[in-house]
């Protein structure tokens, strides 16, 4: 990289530019959701369309919560339930598989990753019918706690990637030095491995966490009650054939967006092993 | 079914954990390692078997049923439901767009990728901004930002369209989202433009494991930008663009957001995939036998696209 700096110095305010147009492009979708959520009901469907609020209307964020078109506040609670627990339940599975097969060889190991690579790659829409069907039977489903085990068990992979490759990067050793020096199995862990792990595992919780923030193709198919229905489904209410409130669809959408990409930001660097199985680290 | 398949003796295994003990060597001492390890990774097992491998098995059987609208199984159908895929009269059509939008979204993703990585790869200032300002793409929830491009090409009110117009790229609004081709078309923008953000960190990734020595040495010997990328960068690159490139191939191919959101109120199915028209058979039409049959051939050409990067990309070795 220094090399690069030295040679084509003179290029850099270019490049500067040019990435600023880049960053522009990338954000852009989402500065005329900003702008759009602050404009009135009739400004924002006005024929020519203004492109700054002639008004600007904070009130559209207070006002979202009690329409005729979505139970917001639920769908809020709901979103925040499903994405909570279907965290936990991640990190309760993935954690203990992740670790002992970074940390012990045996037979059907590699099976067993196998299958989890193989999970990665499939996804909830492509067996979407078979999940309605199978909630169906078994009498649960349009509930939380359906969505809790469908964003679980699919994200579950991800998980397990990232927090095997950081327990399999500690050295055997310095579990044998912290016992030479007295230390406990359980000192061990919170004193010696946990610190270790901790990107691993605050990655597993953040990628997860915004994944099942996100998810809209099962949920739309088992989640029919508008009151349990999570933010992606809800937001769709608000755009109807002949009316939509925009402005609305935008508000939703910036308090959809702006704490994921926060928590996306810092575990940005990471993205790419989890994402890939290791394949390109 | 999965719970018992992690018992069987892998041959596979072939190294020793650097410090530990030695592997177990034959018969019963080999199933107790496997023992020993079960309480471990049965949380795992049980969800995958019970919430993607059990509800694959149920879709198989749901596929060969006859279902009535509300649910209710009428009996056998044998292949009933194929064959009735098959006489439907959309079908062409829906799988050459599955086929364009497949090819067409990975293909323009890969190269406008391979352009911002390598951009990416150079400092400049400002750059960790730009990493930044690509990721909201990715963390943002795909219905939202289609949403808000549907509203700008909205061609009465529609903030883009007006753009458009008022820098003189088109003489009047044009409707993008109203007709199936160009809606499909507008769809298919939005797709690359989500897909860019994985796309273009996983080449980046991959771009940071080529040496600066590599890159060095290239130009000592005369070669050119161009000829250095072409003969020496791309092809240490493969490994990361064929990782990019096939799990884009599964996400695009499972995406049912973008479509919906954008032509999804264009009437008949000139604007559907696969995908898109599992969901229409599903919520439309409760024609949930059909919606089966469809998702276990959808299910099929994904674990095909699955062996191949098992094939190609060999992410099981360990180093």
């Amino acid at each position: 990289m220094a090399a690069a700096v030295r040679t084509r110095g003179s290029r850099r305010p270019l490049m500067a530019v040019a990435g600023a147009v880049i960053a522009l492009v990338f954000v852009l979708p989402y500065l005329i959701m900003l702008i759009g959520s602050f404009k009135s009901r009739a400004e924002i469907l006005q024929v020519p369309p203004t492109y700054l609020p002639q008004e600007w209307l904070p009130s559209n964020y207070v006002d979202m919560w009690s329409t005729p078109e979505t139970p917001l506040p639920y769908n809020l609670v709901s979103t925040i339930v499903i994405s909570v627990c279907a965290t936990l339940l991640v990190l309760a599975a993935a954690a203990p598989a992740a670790y002992y097969t970074a940390r012990h060889r045996f037979p059907g190991r590699l099976v067993f990753l196998l299958l989890v690579l193989i999970t990665q790659m499939l996804q909830p829409t492509v067996l979407a019918t078979g999940l309605f069907r199978q909630f169906v039977t078994l009498g649960i489903n349009d509930t939380w706690l359906a969505m809790i085990l469908v964003n679980a068990a699919f994200n579950l992979s991800f998980a397990v990637w990232i927090m095997h490759s950081f327990f399999a990067a500690i050295p055997r050793e310095l579990d044998e030095a912290a016992a030479l020096d007295g230390a406990s199995r359980l000192q061990t862990l919170r004193r010696v491995t946990l610190p270790l792990v901790w990107p691993g595992v605050v990655t597993a919780i953040i990628f997860t966490f915004v994944a099942c923030w996100n998810e809209f193709a099962a949920s739309l198919v088992i989640l029919t009650t508008a009151e349990n229905q999570p933010l992606s489904v809800a937001l769709t209410k608000f755009v109807g054939q002949y009316e939509s409130a925009w402005q609305y669809v935008f508000a939703v959408s910036i308090v959809g967006i702006v704490p994921v990409v926060v928590l996306f930001a810092l575990i940005e660097k990471r993205l790419v092993a989890g994402l890939t199985a290791g394949a390109v680290k | 079914m999965t719970t018992d398949t992690p018992t069987r003796p892998d041959g596979r295994v072939t190294r020793r954990p650097r410090g530990g003990p030695a592997r177990p060597r034959r018969g019963w001492s080999r199933w107790a390692a496997t023992a020993r390890a079960l309480p471990w990774l049965t949380p795992t097992l049980v969800l995958i078997a019970g919430v993607v491998f059990f509800p694959a098995g149920y879709m198989a059987w749901t596929s060969v049923r006859d279902l009535s609208q509300f649910g209710v199984d009428n009996g056998p159908a044998g292949f009933d439901n194929y064959a009735r895929l098959l006489e439907f009269t959309a079908l062409p059509r829906v799988l050459t767009n599955t086929i364009v939008w497949v090819i067409g979204v990975v293909v323009v993703t890969v190269l406008i990728s391979l352009a911002l990585a390598q951009f990416l790869d150079k400092a400049f200032p400002g750059r960790r901004f730009v990493r930044l300002a690509i990721i909201v793409p990715w963390a943002a929830s795909v219905v939202m930002t289609t949403t808000v491009v549907y509203y700008g090409l909205d061609p009465f009110y529609g903030i883009i369209n007006a753009f458009l117009v008022d820098i003189g790229l088109l003489d009047q609004p044009y409707g993008f989202t109203r007709n199936a081709v160009p809606a499909f078309l507008t769809a298919m923008g939005v797709a690359v433009f989500v897909s860019l953000p994985f796309t273009t960190y996983t080449l980046l990734a991959g771009l940071q494991t080529i040496p600066d020595d590599v890159r060095e040495a290239a130009a000592m010997d005369g070669a050119g930008p161009w000829a250095t990328y072409r003969r020496i960068i791309l092809p240490l690159l493969r490994p990361a663009l064929a990782v990019a490139t096939i799990i884009n191939i599964i996400n695009v191919f499972n995406s049912l957001p973008i479509l919906q959101v954008i032509t999804g109120s264009i009437p008949g199915y000139n604007a559907d995939t696969t995908t898109t028209l599992i969901f229409k058979f599903i919520r439309a039409d409760r024609q949930i036998d059909t919606a089966a049959a469809l998702s276990i051939v959808n299910f099929l050409i994904v674990l095909a696209v699955i062996l191949v990067y098992l094939k190609v990309v060999k992410p099981m070795r360990e180093d």
